[in-house]
């Protein structure tokens, strides 16, 4: 149970007030969701670079003394990735990014390899995703959401339902390079559709709910699914209540279940694309004035393309 | 989780000729509904900067005037009993929730369950409604502009609904005797929901609501919804509507 | 266990007693034992499920599965009527700034006008208010009567909104958001043609003489980041006066505890699956939610877990017949508790002076639970007005007061022989369970033992 805030910017020029726009969405639904909080944010510079992959792992120490940490982990990595992948590692709050000029695939067993305490939450060329627990504007402000600039981004609150209040537990869930996926109710099936995933050699991280969503969409795009196809396949396979945003290197889409309890609001303008769980949050965005503002209609899944 | 204690009370000076003016950009929602609810006959206020907040202008029981100038979150004029809100914006989930008179106007769309369970008075969008308008209405008059959407007035128990563009699906589902007037189409009837006669008597109502809400639509573009009542004593070959 | 227009199962043959049977070499099926048979026989006959008032006639673990270690050597006990237990509590302090100061801990559960005959809502008001505790509104609205009688008064606010105005709401003691019951977690409401009269329709705004059929989720909210929204708006219009409590039905209480607490709830109630209730399918009440002794310990884990505990009061109901029980589930960790079924009983159901007229009815004292169709001969649950002319609403108020002071006094007694001057001073250590299964769900070691299965 959690409020939700999402903006892509179309109009490029808005990037660099990525971050302060998405920390004024962030800061109207703390109240849905006080217990932690994550963030995605796309194509924001110094955390990402185009032709290289960047983990964002859970945590700042990654089981290394802290003082050393960036160069003890870059250390690890070098000794098992080729002479010229450019390891480079930055603390950033509570995450540590880790990024290199080569595959995702390999970077990830890299990391699984040299640094078993690690948990990747985020991968891929585009995101950094950073999570932690406590209240969500603390969050923000320990990772300088405000001064980021960025393509779109993505936030979360949460209130914990039935799996435990641990950053882990956290959305976005990023399964898959360069995708991110937030939920705002409770599937109530997810146990199976958990065990059919594992059947097929699915690997889950935590107990939570959302991740058999994040992970069942993955499975689908790696099979071939557009985004919206995998999300209307979501819902042929998901049952209970969802307000849910994917967000890719490229793309943003919202869906709700069919009988749509959980609030989703949208707002579209020339310059972007904002869906928040509540009106507050999209207020103070430029230009809301003259936006278009709609529900999301039951069941329908919406995509907006950079 | 939420502050644990109310919070400070700053109430605006009430003002019986010029509306008082309330902007929520400084001041609390709390000061607000407690001089509302303070309030004698005949004063009004504007609110300003609403900025979707919750619970705006809750719980009236005096024939006052409440002009809220842009969006209100949920909830907004819940349990409204006298006078006057008018949200010239849009409005969040529960618009007028259990509204038992006077009268509640928003001049955009309202979230899902506008006028939930709503037992008097008139609520009026000029908009669109989401999901579940009217869900359980109890007597309350809805004008909805617009469209309505899906499993609007299920349960409705009484008032009337008018839909002046199209309404979702499953419009009345298990309808008890509210009376569902729209002029658009319906994309499909819930259970125990069907289409009745358009006699003299229901023209004349629907006149009047749609005068209410300063609407010039003509009450014979509408088509009449209403409770088949086959649901009203549990039959085994009924069981597939439960 | 039967439905109006259907006619009752025809009582076993007085003449083949179990024992008799056994002699014959006949043998019952465990499986396919004479209840059930006649179960299906009446579905193949119907084709309606049985809907049933009462609660889960199943046998579970339950406070009868637990003892209290008294005082002796190590501990001290108090001495009987000269040294002071106190027994009061006080109820909704957190958030609001009127919270209700009871004398007993044990309260009277929602049970709505309508499911009850106006008499029975008005001897629940005396009984309660003359011992000084609470009794609470059900779905339906509030009766003048009611408020005219109960000194404090719950005002529950359901799916349904049935009679629910913003008059009532400022009238009323406390609010208790209904989510669900112990009976049906997941379920609606339900009333039978047969006890919607002319004044039961007009207050629930229904037709006369329908089957009721009420929502099982809030037309306005769902989910617990919602919920807080909603609990915002009831405090603004009560001017953040009133307590607030959360009533739910058990199944996951740790879970819808803590989110109850962090919805802004002052006051968590917590119904287990042999709470009562007026009208629902038997196999709801039979199969869906979990014992009130397996609920207790989750919830009060999670009030402890969020720093709260004692701060977000804990009300326990389902099947609180004793002041054992009471000292039982306040041992376990709640605040108060509250009674439905008990009060009923104490008011005049399932008296034997009825045993010719349940027996009319195809039942019998100690066993009739047609609540549903409002022919009850105690006038108790039902709308007919000769037959709740039977109940005398002094005389009943006077009996509830009596067995609520005798409930209060039986904890006391165990609260004293514990050592505890107050009742809210017993604790989970004070007490062992008998069974295996009572000692994993209550986490009390296993009398003899310090065991306690699954414990760390």
């Amino acid at each position: 149970m959690c409020g939700i805030a999402a903006l892509q910017l179309r109009n490029p020029s808005l990037y660099p007030k990525m971050g302060s726009l998405l920390s004024s969405m962030l800061c109207q639904i703390v109240d849905r969701g006080p217990d932690s909080a994550g963030l995605a944010v796309y194509n924001t510079p110094g955390l990402v670079s185009p032709g290289t992959s960047t983990l964002s792992l859970l945590g700042r120490d990654q089981g290394m003394p802290t003082p050393a940490i960036t160069e003890g982990v870059a250390g690890l990595l070098a000794g098992v990735l080729p002479a010229d992948a450019g390891v480079s590692v930055q603390v950033v709050g509570d995450t540590t990014l880790v990024g290199a000029a080569v595959g995702t695939d390999l970077l990830v067993k890299a990391v699984t390899e040299t640094l078993p305490a690690a948990t990747v939450i985020g991968r891929g060329e585009h995101v950094a995703v950073m999570k932690s627990v406590g209240h969500p504007m603390e969050i923000a402000a320990e990772h300088g959401l405000e001064a980021m600039a960025g393509s779109q981004g993505l936030s979360h609150t949460r209130m914990a339902t039935e799996s435990a209040v641990t950053a882990g537990g956290s959305h976005p869930f990023s399964v898959a390079d360069d995708l991110c996926l937030v939920h705002n109710g409770s599937f109530s099936n997810h146990a199976t559709v958990r065990r059919d995933l594992k059947r097929e050699g699915v690997v889950f991280d935590s107990e939570n709910d959302t991740e058999v969503g994040a992970r069942y969409v993955a499975s689908r795009l790696q099979q071939g699914d557009t985004l919206e196809e995998a999300l209307v396949n979501l819902g042929k396979v998901l049952d209970g209540f969802y307000t849910l945003v994917v967000t890719t290197a490229d793309s943003m889409a919202v869906v709700r279940d069919p009988i749509a309890c959980k609030p989703a609001i949208i707002a579209e303008t020339e310059d972007y694309v904002a869906m928040a769980s509540e009106y507050r949050a999209l207020a103070a965005l430029p230009g809301i004035d003259n936006a278009r503002i709609f529900e999301p209609e039951p069941g329908k899944v919406y995509t907006w393309s950079l | 989780m939420v502050t644990l204690t109310a919070p400070e009370t700053t109430a605006p000076e009430p003002v019986t000729d010029a509306p008082a003016v309330v902007d929520l950009a400084d001041a609390p929602v709390r000061g607000l509904n407690q001089a509302l609810h303070d309030a004698v006959d005949g004063q009004s206020w504007t609110v300003t900067n609403p900025g979707g907040k919750h619970s705006l202008a809750v719980g009236i029981n005096a024939d006052v005037v409440v002009t809220i100038e842009g969006h209100a979150g949920y909830y907004a004029a819940g349990m409204h009993q006298k006078g006057t809100v008018t949200v010239n914006g849009n409005a969040g989930v529960g618009l007028a929730e259990n509204i038992m008179s006077g009268r509640v106007r928003v001049t955009g769309d309202a979230s899902q369950s506008a006028a939930a369970t709503g037992h008097g008075g008139l609520v009026v969008i000029d908009g669109n409604a989401g999901a579940r308008c009217g869900i359980s209405m109890k007597g309350v008059d809805i004008v909805v502009g617009g469209n309505i959407g899906h499993m609007s007035a299920f349960m409705a128990q009484a008032g009337r609904l008018v839909v002046c563009g199209d309404a979702g699906d499953a419009l009345g589902d298990s309808i008890y005797e509210a009376r569902i007037y729209v002029k658009g189409t319906v994309a499909s009837l819930g259970a125990d929901c069907i289409e009745k006669p358009l006699r003299e008597e229901h023209l004349a109502e629907l006149a009047e609501l749609l005068a209410a809400a300063g609407r010039t639509d003509n009450p014979a573009d509408f088509k009449r919804y209403g409770s088949a009542r086959n649901l009203y004593h549990f039959h085994v070959d009924n069981s597939t509507a439960y | 266990m039967t439905i109006t227009s259907v006619p009752a199962p025809a009582p076993a043959p007085a003449d083949i007693t179990a024992s008799d049977s056994a002699a014959l070499g006949l043998r019952e099926s465990a499986t396919f034992d004479r209840a059930t048979i006649a179960d299906i026989q009446r579905a193949a006959a119907t084709g309606v499920y049985d809907i049933r008032g009462w609660g889960a006639k199943r046998r579970v673990p339950h406070f009868d599965d637990l003892l209290f270690l008294g005082a002796s050597m190590s501990r001290y006990p108090l001495e009987g009527y000269r040294e002071k237990c106190d027994t009061d509590v006080v109820l909704g302090d957190r958030h609001a700034s009127r919270p209700l100061h009871l004398q007993t801990p044990v309260t009277i559960a929602g049970m709505s006008f309508g499911a009850l005959s106006a008499n029975a809502k008005e001897a629940l008001g005396r009984g309660a208010s003359e011992v000084g505790t609470s009794t609470t509104t059900g779905d339906g609205g509030m009766t003048p009567e009611e408020r005219g009688q109960s000194r404090h008064l719950v005002y529950q606010y359901l799916p349904s909104r049935y009679g629910m105005n913003p008059d009532d709401l400022r009238k009323a003691d406390a609010i208790e958001i209904v989510l669900g019951q112990g009976a049906k977690p997941g379920g609606g409401g339900m009333l039978l043609g047969q006890k919607i009269t002319e004044r039961v329709a007009g207050m629930r705004t229904l037709p006369v003489g329908i089957d009721q059929r009420s929502a099982s989720r809030h037309p306005d909210w769902t989910g617990p980041d919602d919920l807080e929204i909603k609990i915002g708006e009831l405090r603004e219009i009560t001017d953040w006066k009133t307590p607030i409590y959360v009533k739910v039905g058990a199944s996951r209480p740790y879970y819808d505890t803590a989110l109850a607490v962090k919805s802004g709830a002052d006051v968590v109630v917590l119904d287990g699956m042999q709470g009562g209730t007026a009208a629902t399918q038997q196999v709801f009440i039979e199969n869906v939610g979990i014992p009130t002794l397996a609920a207790i310990p989750q919830a009060v884990q999670a009030l402890q877990e969020l720093g709260v505990h004692r701060k977000v009061q804990l009300i326990v109901s389902g099947g609180i017949r004793t002041g054992a029980d009471v000292a039982k589930a306040m041992a376990l960790g709640a605040d108060a508790v509250a009674i439905g079924t008990a009060a009923l009983i104490a008011l005049g159901d399932n008296d034997p002076r009825y045993t010719a007229e349940y027996s009319a009815l195809g039942s019998a004292a100690g066993f009739y639970d047609d609540f549903q169709d409002g022919r009850d001969p105690a006038g108790i649950t039902t709308q007919d007005p000769d037959l709740a002319s039977r109940l005398d609403p002094v005389a009943a108020g006077r009996r509830l007061a009596n067995y609520l002071r005798v409930l209060t006094m039986e904890a006391q007694t165990i609260a004293r022989a514990c050592g505890k001057s107050h009742l809210h001073n017993l604790e989970p250590e004070d007490l062992v369970a008998l069974t295996i299964e009572a000692s994993a769900m209550a986490r009390v070691p296993l009398a003899g033992t310090s065991w306690i299965p699954g414990a760390p």
